[in-house]
């Protein structure tokens, strides 16, 4: 019995934390089949929210690519001053609250910002509008790709770089042929993190957009939206929705990473 | 070898000068979007905290409102820390040491937490453990319900810092340990513990700096009751909602000061790790 018991202790933690609830929700969604769920996702507003969410994500992730790229490849390849604290403020993203970081941005971007003032007079609207949820959402998802790219930059060390530049490729084509075909699928892998931390977004979301039905509510604030108008199942089907998102996630990862050698 | 590293060394003379342009150029790139995307938000938050000067920003944070969401959210991420490191390592152990059918399925979901968006995760949890609750435990608007969320956004981190490291230990040395008499427990205190212990570490940082942070998990199943389980990250957002910015910001501070804080000793545990390998 002692022999099972961390295996048992394991499965009971997991099934209690994780799969459980989820199979709660996913009962309680089906309980009456699939109708109730299909007409909750075929709700005008709802279907806006996920169209915002797929706006908002269509613009972070590659903007996210490219600097994750740029910026992996300054702190390996470059001896720059500063490193740590650069790679500091990479990371914090991880670390910080996304109310913070909402919080932040709307106080820029608020009526008496620094920023925000000017802008308003030049009549672009940033804040409760599309472009505070487009930056809250680059800023949360900011490191994922620099992550998952630091560590093979520095695995593959950087001679074919310099063979190719000595046979006379300039930066330019040395970057497209030899570099980033080593770090495709840690971009991959990275770029399907931000795309998961980009769909999910809700806490600094919540802050700049003003939660404006049928205007700057994303999927995850509808999904408040309905629990508090009492619509449960209605919350439900687009958790579902999201989790199944989540889910293709996770499949695709796993299809992704074995390509990169055991890693 | 030799040959190869001459000639890329002469080539790197050669383009010496581009190459300083190259730099400036990505280092000014980097600088840049960092600045626009995270220095001038964090500079305008420490700014607006600091709006009613000293005695205003410490009267914001010694609020008792505030003292108390800080407080909550501090001894719940220590729990929640602490819950992470001898669980989060026990499942590591099972994933890594263990055979059993539906394995592979367990380690596949542990990721789970990290895609799915919080607010759905609090909902999840609300559906086992609230009023609705097919197993009769209704957890919603207690305290317990603020650890039970920080435990499912968290449970990845332990579990996946660990996870490599024990994969990568040499089993001979807990073989030989064994061949020696030493019980399973004694093997793990003696020969594994001490390998993984960066690992859980780091991964037990990060969980914590997660859990200081977390605000969408929280949001449905805590209720957000003032002095009881209303969070940091909570309370800051009841501040933005109800016109207090200078309020907001105070807190928000200290969030930051104290995420950058586990970031810092994040990195001193990795690198005390990486000279603990070298030794």
């Amino acid at each position: 019995m002692r022999r099972y018991a961390p295996r048992l202790i394991a499965i009971l933690y997991l099934v209690g934390i994780l799969v459980g609830p989820l199979a709660v929700v996913v009962w309680r969604t089906f309980e009456k089949g699939v109708g109730p769920a299909w007409s909750a996702l075929s709700d005008p507003q709802t279907i806006h929210a996920f169209e915002l969410t797929l706006i908002i994500t269509a613009v972070a992730v590659p903007v996210n690519t490219v600097f994750g790229v740029v910026c992996a490849l300054a702190v390996v390849r470059r001896s720059l001053p500063g490193k740590g604290l650069l790679n500091a403020f990479v990371d914090l993203p991880l670390a910080l609250s996304p109310v913070v970081v909402g919080l932040a941005l709307y106080l820029l971007y608020g009526r008496n910002g620094w920023l925000g003032t000017w802008l308003e007079n030049h009549g672009i609207r940033v804040l409760f509008a599309l472009p505070s949820m487009v930056m809250a959402t680059i800023f949360v998802s900011l490191p994922f790709v620099a992550r998952e790219v630091v560590p093979i930059l520095r695995e593959i060390g950087d001679e074919q770089e310099q063979a190719a530049r000595t046979l006379g490729a300039g930066s330019w084509q040395t970057f497209w042929r030899i570099t980033l075909p080593s770090i495709r699928w840690a971009v991959v892998y990275g770029v399907i993190l931000t795309t998961a931390r980009s769909l999910g977004e809700y806490g600094a979301v919540a802050v700049v957009s003003g939660r404006l039905q049928g205007k700057t509510e994303t999927a995850t604030l509808r999904v408040q939206e309905r629990y508090e108008s009492l619509d449960v199942a209605g919350a439900y089907a687009i958790s579902i929705a999201l989790a199944a998102v989540a889910v293709l996630v996770l499949v695709t990862m796993t299809l992704v990473k074995p390509k990169e050698g055991g890693r | 070898m030799p040959v190869a590293s001459s000639v890329a060394a002469s080539a790197r003379r050669a383009g010496a000068a581009g190459e300083r342009a190259q730099t400036a150029l990505s280092l000014g790139l980097v600088t840049s979007f960092l600045s626009v995307v995270v220095l001038l938000p964090m500079a305008a938050l420490v700014w607006q905290s600091s709006a009613e000067g000293a005695h205003g920003f410490w009267a914001a944070v010694s609020a008792p409102q505030s003292v108390a969401a800080l407080k909550l959210t501090l001894c719940a991420s220590l729990a929640v820390a602490a819950i992470n490191a001898v669980l989060g390592t026990l499942t590591a152990w099972v994933l890594e040491r263990d055979d059993f059918p539906g394995k592979t399925v367990l380690n596949a979901i542990i990721d789970l937490p990290f895609a799915l968006p919080t607010i759905v995760a609090g909902l999840t949890l609300l559906a086992l453990y609230g009023p609705r609750s097919p197993i009769g435990v209704n957890l919603a608007f207690s305290r317990l319900s603020v650890v039970l969320a920080l435990m499912f956004v968290t449970l990845p981190f332990v579990v996946r810092a660990v996870q490599p490291v024990l994969h990568a230990l040499d089993r001979e040395m807990e073989e030989a340990a064994a061949c020696l008499g030493a019980s399973r427990l004694a093997i793990f205190r003696h020969v594994t513990l001490p390998t993984v212990l960066p690992g859980i570490l780091s991964g037990v940082a990060l969980a914590f700096a997660k859990a200081v942070g977390e605000f969408g998990s929280l949001v449905i199943i805590t209720g957000n009751v003032p002095y009881k389980t209303e969070v940091a990250s909570v309370y800051v957002f009841g501040r933005i909602e109800s016109g207090d910015p200078t309020g907001a910001a105070a807190v928000a501070v200290c969030l930051l000061v104290l995420s950058f804080a586990v970031l810092l000793s994040i990195g001193v545990v990795r690198r005390l790790a990486t000279r603990h390998e070298y030794a």
